[in-house]
Formats: C-alpha cells, structure tokens, sequence
C-alpha cells in the first residue's frame, strides 16, 4: 500500500503533513469561528424580537 | 436577474447556503482523490526520486495564493467603486486563506528545496517573491483588526489592497533583477506544462481544481460569518440606542 | 504650499524628535553592524551597501508616523482637508517634508558611515546619488502608510508591518546600484529602475494618501 519513497520520505512526508495541518488549521478555524457567530447572532436577534416586537430586515448594511 | 443582485447579503446568504455545501464537498473529493492519486498512483521521476509527490500540494498553493490576492484586488475595487458590501467582506473573507495557501507554498517549497538543492531555503526570487507576499497579506489582515469602524476599515483596506498589489508586482520584477546570476537554473522547470509528463499532470490538475474550490468553499463559509457578524454588530448597536 | 512647507519642517527641527533621532539611529546602526559582524573588514566592505541602505530605510521608518499624527491629534488635519489646496498637494507637501528632515540629511551623512563600513571608493558617489534618488519614494509611500494608520491609536507597529513590504522595490533597486558602483559595474539599469520608482510613487501615491487621510477622517 505504501508506496516506497526511498531517501527522500522524510520531505514528501512532512510536506504532506505540514500542508494537511495548515490546512486543517485555517478549516477547523473557518468553521468553529463560523458556528460561534452564528449562534450569537441567534441569541441577538431572538432578544430583538422579543424586546422590541420589531423583527429588522436590514441586513449586513445598507447597499445599493 | 442580473449578477449584482448577489450583492445584496440576503440574496448572497441564500445563494451560498445553497451552493456551499456541494462547493465543500467537491473540493474534498478532488483533494483526497487528487493527492491520494498523486501520492500512491504515480511514479517517482527519474531526476527527482519521490520529492516529485511535493508538487500535488506546492503548485496549486502558490497557484491559489496569487489568485487569492487578485480575488481581493477584484472585489476591493467592486466595493470601493459600487459599495456593495458582501464584496470588502468577501475580501476580508478571503485574506487568511490567501496567506495559509502561501505558508503553505513556502513550506513545502523548504521541504522540496532541502534535498533538491540542499538548502531549506535559498533567495531565489520565486522563493522571495512568495515571502513577500505573505507580509502582504500580513498587513492586509492586521489593518482589518486594527481598525474599529468595519466600513473605515473596508476602505482602508480596499486602498491598501490597490497600491499593494502594484507594489507586490514591482516586488516581483524588483527580485528577478536582484537575483539575476546568482541562482540561475534554481527554479524547478516543473512548474510549466509542456516539462510534466501526463502521469503527474492529471493528478495535479484534480489537485489543482480540489484547492480552487476548497480556496471558494471557505471563502463563501468565511463571508457568511463575515455577514452574519456584521449583522450583529448592527443589532447590538441598535439595542444599545434604544 | 510653501507656507505649509516651511512650518511643517520647523516643526521637525523643533520638536527635536524626528530629525536628529532619525540621524542617530542611522548612525547607531553603522557602528553596531561591525560590532555584530566582526571587523573583518573585506566582509564590511561587502555587505556595507546593504547594511547603510537597511539603516536609511529604518531611520526614515522611526520619523514616519509623525508625519500626520501631530496634526491630527491637535485638529489641524481637518483644518488641511477643508482648506482650499488640494489634499493631494498637502500629502505631497508633507512627504516633501519629511524627506527634507530625514532623507536630505541622511544622504548627505552616508558617506561619512561608509568610511566606517570600509566602503570601497567607488562606491562613495552611488551611494550619495543611489539615497538622494530613492529616499523620496521613502518618504511618499511613508506617508501613504501615515495615512492609513493615521486616526489609530496603536498605529506605529502596524504602520512598519504596512510600509515595509511597500518599500522593497526602492531597497533592492537602491543597494542593487550602490552595490554595483561599489564593484566598478554598470549602474544604468537600476539607477533608472529606482528613479522610476521614486517618480511613480511622487507623483501617484499622493492621491492615495489623500484618499486614506479623507476616509480616515469621516
């Protein structure tokens, strides 16, 4: 199954896991950072309904 | 229905919750089918030895690190130019991803470089070039923190994004005159088509199309927390004034 | 213009700061290299070009956030936004005064600390021409980078990490001439490549520095 990778294993090998790690880091960053303001938007915006009666329709800014 | 409408962040929350998810999922399968076919499935090259394998993850890397910066050159001027917001976000969505891709280059450009030219690191101008790039966006990502008002920010960034990319380019030809003669024959010939044989092409190609949506998938993920924190610094000012 | 011109490099003379600190660190950099690097001097004389075009660089990099910040802090910058000269002009004007308190002397001091770094003769006149052609760009795309960091309360660390990817064209393109006047080479090719630069960047860095200061100030 392993494929022989003679004297130079060692660079292929820690390439391949340098690249996963790196990889891997900035995923598992996206989404824990992704959920996180997710569910604090959740929370903040159930407090806007229920405090004020007003749901807001602006989004993320006023574009046009 | 014209392109823009995507500008508007509910349409593009729409849009990419839809999308997303098969986005995701194409790129893991073209990067485990990619680099498992480039890892197991291919030869080792007579030159080279099995450091060729190095190349599934170093060119489409770099590949990705310089079209990441272009996407933010892009949508920099899309936000400077027409004000649509979910565009300086998407630009601030892809900056870290744009500069782990060229960490990414850089190291297993050292790890390839130690047994080919027998140096971690030698200042040869794609090498340097690279360096430089991650300051770049070094700077880029540290002007976002550092300013409080997220559309001061996006402005100061979007110039920032402007005058750096001509610099970035003038770097680039700056480097290739600084080095003339002393690392001559130090870049791999690899990097250009018509030198790979058939067998590490395609893989690389899957490899290739595995980091361009993996760089897309993460952008979208990223912009959406980018919105969707926008969103509640809003509210909560709101809440604050009222 | 030269109203403004004057007082801004009254200021710097006067608030001892900037222009004699700026001087200092040059120097001090001059005589802690061989300290560091042993006497040796044909390892001096190699690396000299190098060393007095990194110092120059850092010493026009210590003055930098002074460029906008005073008159930010006591309102003046506004006072410049609404007057009736153009921004660009005023930005232009300040670069033009930081260069004449940081750039002018440090060109004309060069000389003086290649003799410390053993500088081979031929290179006493690339030096001084190499620095008086390319501490302008310094100062221009400082100045950029003073604008983008202007209404910041931490704006200095930042200001380094933004300018100094900025300036490494002007640095390659400068030690690249004195290094080779040093060797008896051709210095045509870089020479114009730095004047280039330095034109480019006077004549078009200024509109984005003003286009940074005005956002900065809304």
């Amino acid at each position: 199954m392993m494929p022989e990778l003679g004297k130079y294993a060692g660079a292929v090998l820690g390439s391949y896991a340098a690249s996963i790690a790196l990889i891997v880091v900035i995923v598992g960053w996206s989404l824990w950072r992704a959920a996180k303001v997710k569910r604090a938007l959740a929370e903040v915006e159930a407090r806007a309904a229920t405090g004020t009666g007003a749901s807001t329709t602006t989004g993320a800014g006023k574009h046009g | 229905m014209s392109f823009w409408e995507y500008a508007n962040p509910q349409k593009f929350m729409q849009l990419s919750r839809k999308v997303m998810p098969w986005v995701a999922g194409a790129s893991v399968l073209c990067l485990v089918g990619g680099l498992a076919w480039g890892f197991f499935g291919t030869p080792d090259d007579y030159k080279q030895g099995s450091t060729v394998k190095i190349i599934y993850l170093h060119v489409p890397a770099a590949m990705m690190a310089i079209n990441a910066w272009v996407m933010m050159l892009v949508t920099s001027l899309v936000w400077l130019i027409r004000r649509h917001h979910v565009s300086a976000l998407a630009a601030k969505a892809a900056a870290p991803v744009g500069l782990v891709f060229t960490l990414i280059a850089l190291a297993t450009g050292a790890l390839w470089g130690q047994p080919m030219w027998g140096t971690w690191w030698a200042w040869d101008p794609r090498l340097t070039s690279f360096l430089i790039l991650a300051l770049f966006y070094l700077g880029y990502i540290a002007l976002w923190q550092a300013v409080d008002d997220p559309d001061t920010a996006a402005d100061l960034t979007g110039v920032l994004c402007i005058v750096g990319s001509v610099f970035a380019l003038l770097s680039r030809y700056a480097v290739n005159f600084w080095n003339q003669g002393l690392h001559q024959g130090a870049s791999l010939s690899l990097d250009k088509e018509e030198n790979v044989a058939d067998v590490f092409w395609f893989p690389l190609l899957v490899c290739i199309a595995g980091f361009v949506l993996l760089f897309l998938a993460l952008v979208l993920l990223r912009t959406r927390t980018e919105i969707r924190a926008r969103r509640m610094g809003a509210l909560l000012a709101r809440e604050r004034m009222g | 213009m030269i109203a403004l011109l004057v007082r801004d490099m009254r200021l710097a003379m006067r608030a001892g700061g900037g222009f004699g600190l700026g001087l200092a660190f040059f120097l001090l950099v001059a005589v802690l290299v061989p300290l560091g690097v042993g006497p040796n001097s044909t390892v001096l004389a190699l690396i000299a070009p190098g060393i007095l075009w990194v110092g120059a660089l850092l010493a026009c990099l210590l003055s930098l956030d002074r460029v906008f910040a005073l008159d930010f802090e006591d309102g003046s910058l506004d006072l410049l936004v609404t007057a009736p000269i153009p921004l660009e002009g005023v930005v232009a004007i300040k670069a033009l005064a930081h260069w004449t308190v940081t750039g002018l002397p440090l060109t004309i001091v060069a000389p003086v600390l290649g003799v410390l770094l053993n500088l081979p003769v031929d290179g006493y006149v690339w030096l001084v021409v190499s620095l008086a052609l390319g501490t302008p760009a310094l100062s221009v795309i400082g100045a950029f980078g003073a604008a983008l960091t202007v209404g910041l309360k931490r704006g200095g660390l930042l200001l380094s990490l933004l300018v100094l990817p900025l300036y490494v064209p002007t640095l390659i393109f400068g030690a690249e001439v004195v290094k080779r006047g040093a060797e008896g080479m051709a210095t045509g090719t870089p020479l114009a490549l730095l004047a280039a630069i330095t034109a480019g960047a006077a004549a078009l860095l200024p509109f984005a520095s003003a286009a940074a200061i005005r956002i900065n100030l809304r």
